[in-house]
This record gives C-alpha cells, structure tokens and sequence, in this order.
C-alpha cells in the first residue's frame, strides 16, 4: 500500500507552448502519478502522453462514457481528453495518469482517467489502460496536444510514490 | 509565422526551457494529427453503427419480429 505521495515538480503554464516534457524524473520512487488540468486551443479533443517521447511499442483499450451512450476503442498511443476551443469557456480537463513500477525493468502500464470537461451532454469520460512495450526505466514524460497549444494557466504536478 | 514551442522541465535541476520547434517535429506532428483523426473517424463509425443496431433490435423486439445474429448479438455481448 502507498504511503507516501512526494510532489516531484508542479508547473503552471505562463504562455501557451504545444507541449510540456517532464525530464529528468528521479527513479527513487515505487509509482509516479501525473494530475494535470489541461485545455488546448486547438480542434481535437485529445493529446498524447509519451514515456520518454516514445512513439512505438504502445497498445491501450479505453472505454468511453458519453452523455447517454459508451463507446471502446483500442489504439498504439496513449491518449487523454481535454477541452478545445469550443468547449465551454475558462474550462480545464481533469485528468490522472497513474504509472506503478516506473523505473523498474519490465514493460510500464499506465491507468488513465481523464474528463475533458463541458458544459454539454455528450461529454466525456475516458478510462484507459496502456502498456509501454519496453523495460527502459521512464525518466521522462511529454504531454502533447495533437493540435493548437496548450493554454496559459494549465496545471501538471508530478507525484512520486513510495511503497514504504 | 514562429513554429510552436515545446516546454521542458528538468526534475533534477528545476530548469525549465521553451524551445521553438524544428521542422521536422511540425511535420511529426501534422502526420501524428491526421493518423489521429483516420482512427477517430473509425471509432466514431462504429460507435454510430452500433447505436443504429441496437435501436432496430429494440424496434424489432418491440414489434414482435425475429432479430438478426447481429442485432442480437448487441443485446447480449
């Protein structure tokens, strides 16, 4: 059982930027964990979460609530919601990418939830499971909006979690 | 036009450094975007497809009509 969440790095953005990368992440911990707010000025509702900007050995299934219908799907990224320009205003995504055995020597597997908030009924709630296909220890994260920028005053915290 | 930055965060250091992107990495990303949105379209197709199926199933199960192995299949899998 974790016992202990250690914030690594928190991170506001200033200025609108397409991506942010983690670098660097210290491999001390058992499990990180990413919380982040996000919301783009772009057309597509989603963007990428690269381990260590990795753009092969991905496989994730997700299930996806809607207003009043689900819907599955699998893909070879890893992927999370977030709110577009067209979302209600001023409105940031809510999402959590969980990643146990980060730094260790077997294949990484992710859980992510993720709400890319609106006002509307047909939004979504995303829940997915991802494996990273290679035993390099993760030392970095890039988040990365698959077009338009990230906006100004989104939020990435980095958490590192011991097992004891 | 500037292309894009691309922030990065040093965890170690705390330094953090915006950076333009290269050439390249635009044209990575507008190929990235575009495979995106095929494998969307896809999903959404069959989302769409399967709603429609389910609709007729309880249209027909309504009415008292024998299903097809497909309509069934959406109510019980």
């Amino acid at each position: 059982m974790a016992n202990t969440y250690t914030l690594i790095e928190a991170k506001t953005l200033g200025s609108a930027v397409a991506s942010v990368t983690f670098s660097s992440i210290p491999s001390t911990y058992t499990d990180i964990l990413f919380k982040v707010s996000l919301r783009t000025d772009g057309s597509t509702d989603a963007y990428f979460i690269r381990p260590n900007s990795a753009t092969s050995n991905i496989t994730q299934i997700n299930i996806q609530g809607y207003g009043s219908s689900v819907a599955s799907g699998n893909a070879t990224t890893l992927a999370a919601g977030v709110p577009v320009s067209t979302y209600t205003a001023n409105t940031f995504g809510n999402d959590e990418i969980y990643i146990p055995n980060y730094a260790g020597a077997n294949y990484k597997s992710f859980s992510i939830d993720s709400v890319p908030e609106n006002n509307a009924t047909t939004t979504r709630q995303v829940l997915e499971a991802g494996l990273w296909s290679d035993t390099t220890a993760i030392s970095s994260m890039k988040f990365e909006t698959i077009d338009g920028n990230f906006v100004q005053y989104c939020t990435l915290y980095l958490y590192g979690i011991k097992n004891s | 036009m500037p292309n894009p930055t691309k922030l990065i965060i040093n965890c170690e250091t705390g330094v953090q450094e915006e950076i333009e992107l290269t050439d390249e990495e635009v044209a990575q990303r507008e190929a990235d975007a575009e495979a995106y949105a095929i494998r969307k379209a896809e999903e959404d197709a069959a989302a769409e497809a399967k709603a429609a199926l389910k609709a007729s199933a309880k249209a027909k199960l309504i009415a008292g009509q024998p299903l097809t192995a497909e309509e069934a299949d959406v109510l019980v899998l």
